[in-house]
C-alpha cells in the first residue's frame, strides 16, 4: 500500500527536481572555485590548513599532557634522589628513633653522627596543622555564612576582596608579621593566659621564653589557610539551590534553622572538602612556620615548646646538607610531603567537586 | 516560649557570624597597617639603587634583589605562561568534555596544593646536582613549573567565557581551526588571560622555599644565569631572621615592595573578571 503513493508523489514532482539536478551537474563541470569571493581568495592564500590545524592540535595537547609529565617528574626525582636513605633507614625512618644508650632520651636527628628520624617533624607538622584546623574552621565558615547569608549587599564585594587578598599575600609576609608582631602579642598576652588556664592539662607549660613554637605556628597557619577554606565554603554553600532555602523558609524557619538545615546540611560534603583542602595548605606550608615554630628537632607534649616541621627542616637544613645520606634523608622527608599533600588534595577537590558539579568551573 | 529560644539562637548566630568575620578581617588590616607603617618609612630612593651594605653600616638596598627577582620571574613567565596558556587552550577548546581533559583539570588542581618547597627539591635534584652549582636558571624553573597549573586553568576559565557565536563565526568564514583559536578566541579572552598570568606572576614573585636551595640569594650584583642570584623574597627572610635592626627595617621595606604588586596584580584580575572578558558581549 505505501509503494503505492510514492510513486505517485514522484509523478507530482519530476519538472521541479530534474532542473536543479541539471544545475548541479552544470556546476561540477566548471573549475572548482572559479567564481570565488574576496573573502575566499584570502582564505585560500594561506594554503591548506590541515597540517597547520593538526599540529596546533598536538601542541595543544602536549601542553596540557605537561602536567602529568610535572607530577610525574617530580615524583620521580624525589623517589631517585632518596634512594640512599630509603635503602639505609628504610621506611623506619617514620617510626624508629635512635636512643642514646648513655642517656636513654631519644635522639631523633643528629646529622654530624647520620642518626635520622622523622618523627619529631611529622609530629610537629600534624599538631601544628590540627591545631590551626581547630582555630580556623568555625571562623571560615562563620566568615562564609555572613557572606552568603546574611551580609548586605554593599560590603559583600569588597569583603570578598579582601579574604581574596588575605590568599594572595606571599607566606614570607606572613612570616615577618608573625615574627615582629604575632610573636610578641602571643608571649606577653596570650600565653601566659593558656599557662593560667589550661597548665593543669599539662598542653601549656611557661619553660619557653622565646614565644616560638606550636601555638605561634598554629595562629599564622590559621589566618593563613582561613581564606582558603572559606572563599571555597562560600562557593559550595552558593551552590545550594535557592529552592532549598525558600522552601525551609515557608516551614516557618527562623534564618539560622534555613541555614543550619537548607544550606549547611546540604553543603556539608563540600565543606569538608574546603576544609580537607585547608589541611593540604597547612601541611606543606613553609616560610611563615620555618619562621615562628622554633626549630629544634624534638618533640615536647607542651604546645608553647619549640618544634619543627617537615617542610621546616627542609628549608632549614637542606643547602647546607652536611652529606649525601643527610640530603637524601630530607628528599625522603620531601617526598612523603609531595604524596600526603598530593592525596589531600585529590580528596578535597574531589569532595568538593561532588557537590559544585553542574555549576561553572572556578580555579581556586 | 519555644519561638523566643528560636529567636535568641538565630540573633546569637548572626552575631557569632560577624564576629567571625571582624576576627578574620582584623588580622588583614593589622598586616596592611603594619606593613604600610613600617615599610613606607624605610622606603626611600637608596632601596631601589644600592646593593646591601655589610652589617653594621646604614643604608644600602636591595637593588639586586629586584633585579634578580626580575630575572627569576622572567624565566619562570617564559616556561610556564606558553605552557599554561597551552594546556588552558587545550582544556578549553580541544578536550571539552574528554576524560583526558578532566583528568589534567584535577591533576592541575592537586598539583596548585604541593608544597613550593617540594617544587624547590625537584628543580634542586634536576639541575643543581647535576651542574654542580646553585644557579639563577634552577630558580627560574622551579618558579616556572609552579607558574603552569595556576596559568592553566586561569586561562581556561577565560576561555570558556567566551560566547560559542564568536568561534562559529570565525569558523563560518572559513577560517583554520588553529587561526580561529588564536586570533580570534585567544584575542578575544586576552584582558583575562592576560590578568591570569598577572595573578600566577605575582604567586611566585613572593615565593621563598623553592629559591633557597636552586636561586640561593646573593650579597652582590649578579645577573648571571649560572651564579646564585638574589631575589626580593629571599632578602626578605635573611634578614627578617638576622638579629640587626637595620636588616630588619629593610625586610620591611621589601616586604612592601613585594605587596604592593601583588595587590596591584589582585585588583587587576578582580577588575577584569567581574566586567567579564567581553566589552558588551552578549
Amino acid at each position: 500500500m505505501v509503494k503505492v503513493q510514492v510513486p505517485e508523489i514522484r509523478v507530482s514532482r519530476p519538472k521541479v527536481q530534474i532542473e536543479p539536478a541539471a544545475a548541479d551537474a552544470k556546476r561540477v563541470a566548471e573549475p572548482p572555485f572559479a567564481e570565488t569571493s574576496a573573502v575566499r581568495k584570502f582564505l585560500l592564500a594561506r594554503g591548506n590548513s590541515a597540517i597547520m590545524d593538526g599540529t596546533f592540535h598536538v601542541l595543544m595537547v602536549v601542553c596540557g599532557l605537561s602536567i602529568f609529565g610535572i607530577v610525574i617528574l617530580i615524583a620521580s626525582e624525589l623517589v631517585l634522589r632518596s634512594d640512599l636513605a630509603w635503602s639505609k633507614i628504610g621506611f623506619s625512618f617514620f617510626y624508629r628513633a635512635y636512643f642514646d644508650p648513655s642517656t636513654g632520651l631519644p635522639n631523633y636527628w643528629d646529622p654530624v653522627n647520620g642518626h635520622f628520624s622523622a618523627i619529631p617533624f611529622v609530629y610537629g607538622t600534624l599538631v601544628s596543622s590540627l591545631l590551626s584546623l581547630v582555630l580556623a574552621v568555625p571562623l571560615a565558615i562563620g566568615v562564609a555564612v555572613f557572606l552568603t547569608e546574611m551580609c548586605p549587599g554593599i560590603l559583600r564585594g569588597p569583603l570578598a576582596f579582601l579574604t581574596e587578598l588575605l590568599a594572595a599575600i606571599p607566606s614570607i609576609i606572613y612570616g615577618l608579621w608573625a615574627v615582629f608582631v604575632l610573636v610578641p602579642l602571643l608571649r606577653e598576652h596570650v600565653n601566659p593566659m593558656l599557662v593560667k588556664w589550661l597548665g593543669w592539662t599539662k598542653l601549656f607549660s611557661d619553660d619557653n621564653p622565646t614565644g616560638l613554637g606550636y601555638v605561634s605556628a598554629a595562629v599564622i597557619l590559621a589566618i593563613m589557610i582561613l581564606p582558603i577554606i572559606s572563599s571555597l565554603t562560600r562557593e559550595v554553600m552558593l551552590a545550594v539551590p535557592h529552592s532549598q532555602r525558600e522552601a525551609v523558609l515557608a516551614l516557618g524557619a527562623t534564618r539560622w534553622e534555613m541555614i543550619r538545615m537548607g544550606v549547611l546540611r546540604n553543603a556539608r560534603i563540600g565543606i569538608v572538602g574546603a576544609v580537607i583542602l585547608g589541611l593540604g595548605r597547612a601541611l606543606g606550608e613553609t616560610m611563615a612556620v620555618t619562621m615562628v615554630i622554633g626549630n629544634t628537632p624534638e618533640i615536647h607534649r607542651s604546645l608553647l615548646a619549640n618544634g619543627s616541621s617537615m617542610a621546616a627542616v627542609i628549608a632549614n637544613e637542606f643547602a647546607e646538607a652536611s652529606g649525601d645520606l643527610h640530603r637524601s634523608a630530607l628528599i625522603e622527608i620531601g617526598l612523603a610531603l609531595f604524596v600526603v599533600t598530593i592525596v589531600v588534595n585529590a580528596i578535597a577537590r574531589i569532595l568538593v567537586w561532588v557537590v559544585t558539579r553542574g555549576t561553572p568551573a572556578q580555579a581556586h | 516560649m519555644r519561638s523566643k529560644v528560636r529567636a535568641v539562637t538565630d540573633g546569637a548566630v548572626t552575631a557569632l557570624a560577624v564576629l567571625a568575620t571582624l576576627l578574620v578581617v582584623t588580622p588583614l588590616v593589622a598586616i596592611f597597617v603594619y606593613l604600610i607603617y613600617k615599610g613606607a618609612s624605610s622606603l626611600n630612593l637608596a632601596f631601589f639603587t644600592q646593593i646591601p651594605k655589610p652589617v653594621g653600616e646604614a643604608g644600602g638596598g636591595m637593588a639586586n634583589a629586584i633585579v634578580g627577582s626580575g630575572v627569576l620571574l622572567g624565566i619562570a613567565s617564559l616556561i610556564g605562561v606558553p605552557v599554561g596558556i597551552g594546556g588552558g587552550i587545550y582544556l578549553a577548546e580541544f578536550g571539552r568534555g574528554t576524560k583526558l581533559a578532566n583528568a589534567i583539570r584535577f591533576t592541575a588542581d592537586v598539583l596548585n596544593g604541593v608544597p613550593s618547597i617540594v617544587m624547590g627539591i625537584a628543580a634542586y635534584s634536576l639541575i643543581v646536582l647535576p651542574q654542580g652549582h646553585f644557579s639563577a636558571f634552577s630558580g627560574g624553573v622551579a618558579l616556572g613549573i609552579m607558574m603552569i597549573p595556576t596559568v592553566c586553568r586561569t586561562s581556561e576559565e577565560m576561555l570558556l567565557m567566551v560566547p560559542h557565536a564568536v568561534r562559529e563565526a570565525a569558523l563560518g568564514l572559513g577560517v583554520p581551526n588553529w587561526r580561529s583559536v588564536l586570533s580570534i578566541t585567544v584575542k578575544t579572552a586576552s584582558p583575562g588571560i592576560i590578568t591570569g598570568c598577572m595573578l600566577a606572576f605575582a604567586r611566585v614573585a613572593g615565593e621563598t622555599a623553592p629559591l633557597i636551595f636552586t636561586a640561593l640569594g646573593n650579597a652582590f650584583w649578579s645577573t648571571s644565569l649560572k651564579e646564585p642570584i638574589a631575589a626580593l623574597p629571599l632578602q626578605i627572610y635573611v634578614y627578617a631572621i638576622s638579629p640587626y635592626d637595620e636588616w630588619h627595617r629593610l625586610a620591611w621595606a621589601g616586604a612592601l615592595v613585594l605587596i604592593a604588586l601583588i595587590v596591584i596584580a589582585v585588583s587587576l584580575v578582580r577588575y577584569v573578571t567581574s566586567r567579564g572578558v567581553l566589552k558588551g558581549a552578549s
